[in-house]
This record gives C-alpha cells, sequence and structure tokens, in this order.
C-alpha cells in the first residue's frame, strides 16, 4: 500500500522535475526525505506499476506526429475479435470499452499526420467495420493531473 | 522549433523514462554522446517550447483508484463554444476538455470532457455541480463510463 511519502512524491512529481545536475537529491530536499529514499520508492512504484514511467510528457502533435480519438460501433459477437485487430496495429495508443453504441473509443499516435488516414483506412479494411476520426480541433484545457 | 538530430535523439533516449541514479542527464548524455550540460539545455529548451509538456511522474491512473473514468461530451452550439469550452476547462476536476468534430447524425456532440473519479457515482455528482456552476442545463450531453481497458501505452518516436 501507498503511505504518505508515497503520495507526497506523486502529488508533487507530477508537477515537474528539475532539470539540473543533481535532480532526484534537489526534489527530495523539498520532500524531507533522502535522495536515496526517492529513487527507491520511485523504483518500487514504477515496479508496482502504479506509475507508468518518470519521465517527458510530449505533446505529439510539436514532434511532428499525428494523434487522433477514434471510435467504433461493434456489434457483441464481434467484439472480442475487433478489439484484437485493433490492438494489434503499433499505432493505437490505448483502447477503452464505453457504454454508448459507439462502443470501442481509441487513440491514434502516429508518426506523421498523414499516416492517420491510412492507418484508419487498414483498420476499416482489417475489422470491416467503420471508424469514426475525431481529431482534437481545439484544446481548451490539459490538466490530467491525479491528487492521491 | 525545428528539431535538429541531436534532439530527436535525445526524445528519443528519454521517452522511455528518465535513468533513477543521482546525474540522469549525464547518463543519458553518455548514451548518446552529448555533455550533460547539453542534455540539460536542450531539455530545458523542449520544455520551454511545449514539446515537453511535462517532465518527472506519469501516473497510471487505474492503479491509483480512480477506476471511474467519464468522457463527457456535449452538442454546444457553435457560437457558444468558446465560452462554453473555457468554462468547462476551468473546472477543477475536468482533466482535459477538448472541441472535437461532429459526425451527423450519429454524433452530435462537439465538445469531450474527461472526469476521473474513484467511483461512478461521484463522478455523476460532479456533473451534475458542473452544469448547475457553468449554466449548462440547455446543453444536451451524454457520460460514456470507460469498461474494460484493452491496451495503454504512451506513442512512441523513432
Amino acid at each position: 500500500m501507498m503511505d504518505s511519502v508515497d503520495r507526497a512524491i506523486i502529488n508533487r512529481l507530477q508537477g515537474g522535475f528539475p532539470v539540473s545536475d543533481h535532480p532526484y537529491r534537489k526534489a527530495a530536499d523539498h520532500l524531507d526525505i533522502s535522495e536515496a529514499e526517492l529513487i527507491q520508492r520511485l523504483e518500487q512504484m514504477l515496479e508496482k506499476r502504479q506509475l507508468s514511467r518518470f519521465g517527458p510528457l510530449y505533446n505529439a502533435e510539436r514532434l511532428g506526429g499525428g494523434l487522433s480519438l477514434c471510435a467504433m460501433s461493434i456489434s457483441e459477437e464481434d467484439f472480442e475479435r475487433v478489439a484484437e485487430q485493433v490492438n494489434a496495429f503499433s499505432e493505437v495508443a490505448h483502447n477503452y470499452a464505453r457504454d454508448h453504441r459507439l462502443n470501442m473509443w481509441f487513440v491514434l499516435a502516429t508518426e506523421t499526420p498523414a499516416r492517420i488516414e491510412s492507418v484508419l483506412a487498414e483498420i476499416e479494411d482489417v475489422t470491416g467495420y467503420q471508424v469514426y476520426n475525431m481529431p482534437k480541433k481545439e484544446e481548451f484545457f490539459v490538466g490530467l493531473r491525479f491528487e492521491v | 522549433m525545428v528539431l535538429n538530430d541531436a534532439d530527436r535523439s535525445l526524445v528519443a533516449e528519454i521517452q522511455g523514462g528518465l535513468p533513477l541514479s543521482s546525474h540522469p542527464y549525464a547518463e543519458v548524455g553518455e548514451r548518446i554522446g552529448m555533455e550533460e550540460r547539453e542534455v540539460i539545455e536542450r531539455i530545458t529548451r523542449l520544455q520551454d517550447e511545449g514539446i515537453i509538456k511535462r517532465l518527472g511522474i506519469v501516473v497510471r491512473h487505474h492503479e491509483l483508484g480512480y477506476t471511474a473514468n467519464a468522457m463527457v461530451v456535449w452538442d454546444v452550439p457553435d457560437e457558444q463554444l468558446d465560452e462554453v469550452g473555457e468554462k468547462l476547462g476551468s473546472e477543477s476536476c475536468i482533466t482535459l476538455c477538448y472541441q472535437r468534430p461532429r459526425h451527423l447524425p450519429e454524433w452530435p456532440y462537439n465538445l469531450f470532457s474527461m472526469i476521473h473519479g474513484k467511483d461512478r457515482q461521484r463522478v455523476l455528482n460532479y456533473i451534475d455541480a458542473i452544469i448547475e456552476s457553468c449554466g449548462l442545463e440547455g446543453i444536451p450531453h451524454k457520460v460514456l463510463f470507460s469498461g474494460r481497458r484493452f491496451k495503454q501505452r504512451g506513442a512512441r518516436y523513432q
């Protein structure tokens, strides 16, 4: 289980990490723990898969990549098959079932914006289902931080 | 900002995570033939330019107890979109808020927001509170809770 120190680490280090020669020591000072303890706790939380990673969160578009949210409406009897086929594409970053007629929602991340359309066409070919492409048009807010 | 080859090799090297050691930037530099100082300067610039949105912990929210993840979609009249988007985006429990295209007639919704909560009832209560505080009673919306999660990984860069 997570104790108060783990929680403090998560809450603080989602907001940034020093870019300097001794960053863990500097971050640890703010948390009133030692550098060794901070590193050990991060290792453990990564191992327990409570953290996805410790590093950068990139802006895919500014890196020149393509990014889109896509949805499909899959009949119940085809759902497992289509989920497997969709997830087999390395460009599919994550995929969730949702409770709506459009019941499969996934994020597509490609090396170039032009690849989005061609991967979508390949997914439609392989699965036999239509894909609704819903790329971001305007961004009002990105926080995505979780208090624990 | 145009990325050169040195930036690209740095972006690829650290995408999976920073080394967990006393001098992580020096270690990264050793692997790609760069001085620690240069690694620090380049990462700082990538952050300033918004190419690195954030550096540090990226959580697995599901494993931290945020298991009720709702995509709340709104059918907002185009002329009100900016106003409603700004309002929703400033609500503290909203984690993302984007405009996306409609697909009529199937899909009339053009504003997408995400709320991550620890249980469904709490998320539904947040939504009621938001509708009231933002004055969204007249705007049709739909709540799509996530069911199974099939896949979760970050995007990969070469």
